[in-house]
């Protein structure tokens, strides 16, 4: 398992965020999420100008097992995707918080946001529980 | 309540991720299911399958009861050892389980039939055996695991006593030889060449560690699925039940219409073929991204279809399935995912054959 890092927010759903120092926003899943999930095949991008909701599903990965929808962690617009991902999705499995980030988004009320994310401690702590 | 076979420890300290398969706790890989598919197709791998039901069944009858029980022949077994592969059927002609069945002397058959179908078929082959005054006896004291790849054979044979060797060495497709205490079948569930192993439970981690010192794979239900999927061969629960008949689920080729031969089922059989089958399943390609999964809505000009198993091809790398759809359609098929509906095609299957794509790209 690899480590949390420490400038990530949780999402109980598994969706990480970071705010990055320009102020935008860069979404995964987390390392425990992938694990779960198994070899990921396939990855569904939102476009990049599309107005997200927190909470509501926006891309979706999908591994040999299973499909997962994946939700925003925070409201706005989406001003990046990781291009790479649909070709090879198995970046995911490898680095789920580094080069497997699925999407940026440019917040529209981020502080209200955060508030509802978990930090790293309590999101080790909900997946601790996860695996009794 | 769930159930463990005897290699549940050696499963977790190999670190798999475990889940519930039919009421067993079951390893689905124990790490890249990907890899330990593509292990069984280069090399060799092996699954813990000692949550199949193995059933001896004993009397001078065996035979006679397995003709009303089957709708394949058993007449077509005529040398001992000899193994077929055959739908057990209810009186309207839907599958109760498929199943596996061995010859192994004039008063002694043994069947291997699902797990998650253990108790259902028990009783009904206890029901019908009573006619016939045929034994039915489980053994819950073997254990089984299946080596498939194109160098489990010889994986395999390394292991043995010289003398069950020369034995395991010859048998044919579908023939089991018994020796060193093992019952060693060439079948399986992968579309490669490989061993089928029935053990006594106290010793199969010992079996499977040594197999494991020769190189032989640890898999797991997740790549055993996506083996079996190429392979083209069906499973119970997803690809055909009890309300679905043989010829709805592309098994015609097991339905034995063998003269004046009375088996459960075959009225109904007939009776359908008669009248015209509805329904057929056939095999579909996806050629754009996305994975075809269990349950998703088929549109065809015809009317709608549904997809039974689908999954993800790693030998093809793209994604595979198995669809019941109206009889006759051929073309213009979409699959409804997400609300999206993208073109598939019906192609011949098995998808994958001795680890070649059979598959236009």
């Amino acid at each position: 398992m690899q480590e949390i890092p420490g400038d990530l927010k949780f999402m109980k759903s598994h969706e990480w965020a970071r705010v990055e120092d320009k102020g935008t926003v860069t979404v995964g899943i987390s390392d425990h999420a992938q694990g779960l999930l198994g070899d990921l095949v396939y990855v569904e991008l939102p476009s990049v100008g599309d107005t997200v909701k927190a909470g509501n599903a926006c891309a979706v990965v999908e591994s040999v097992k299973a499909a997962s929808d994946v939700y925003s962690p925070v409201s706005g617009e989406v001003v990046a995707v990781n291009e790479a991902l649909p070709d090879k999705p198995e970046t995911i499995n490898e680095d789920a918080y580094g080069d497997g980030w699925l999407f940026v988004i440019k917040p529209d009320k981020l502080a209200e946001d955060l508030d509802e994310l978990l930090d790293p401690d309590a999101y080790a702590e909900l997946i601790e529980n996860e695996d009794e | 309540m769930t159930q463990k076979t005897i290699l549940n420890d050696t499963h977790r300290a190999l670190g798999a991720k475990m889940v519930d398969f039919g009421g067993w706790d079951m390893p689905i890989s124990y790490g890249s299911q990907i890899e330990e598919h593509h292990a069984v197709r280069r090399d060799a791998g092996m699954f813990d399958v000692s949550h199949m039901t193995v059933v001896d069944l004993h009397g001078a009858r065996t035979r006679e009861f397995l003709r009303h029980l089957l709708a394949n022949s058993v007449d077509k077994l005529k040398a001992k050892g000899k193994a077929l592969y055959s739908c057990m059927l209810n009186e309207q002609g839907g599958v109760i389980d498929d199943l596996i069945v061995y010859y192994l002397a004039d008063d002694f058959f043994r069947v291997v039939v699902n797990a998650s179908t253990r108790d259902k078929d028990l009783a009904w082959i206890t029901k019908q055996a009573a006619a016939f005054e045929v034994k039915v006896t489980e053994r819950p004291d073997f254990a089984m695991i299946a080596v498939q790849g194109p160098n489990a054979r010889d994986k395999v044979l390394g292991l043995l006593s010289e003398e069950t060797r020369a034995k395991a060495a010859k048998i044919g497709k579908f023939v089991a030889a018994e020796g060193d205490g093992l019952f060693i079948a060439r079948t399986g569930y992968t579309g490669e060449d490989g061993f089928e192993i029935v053990v006594p439970e106290k010793d199969v981690v010992a079996l499977w560690n040594t197999l494991k010192d020769a190189g032989v794979e640890p898999a797991g239900l997740g790549a055993r699925d996506t083996l079996r999927l190429e392979a083209g061969m069906n499973l119970y629960g997803q690809d055909m039940d009890e309300t679905v008949s043989p010829w709805e689920a592309n098994l015609g080729w097991t339905i034995a219409l063998d003269e004046g031969r009375d088996f459960i089922g075959r009225a109904a059989l007939e009776k359908q073929k008669a009248d015209g089958v509805k329904r057929v399943m056939v095999g579909l390609v996806m050629d754009e991204k996305g994975v075809l999964r269990h349950g998703q809505r088929v549109v065809t000009p015809l009317g709608d279809g549904e997809i039974l198993s689908g999954s993800f091809s790693p030998t093809l790398g793209k994604s595979i399935a198995f669809a019941r759809v109206p009889a006759g359609a051929s073309d213009g098929l979409q699959v409804d995912i997400r609300g999206r509906l993208v073109p598939v095609r019906i192609v011949k299957y098995p998808f994958v054959r001795d680890g070649q794509s059979q598959i236009d790209a």
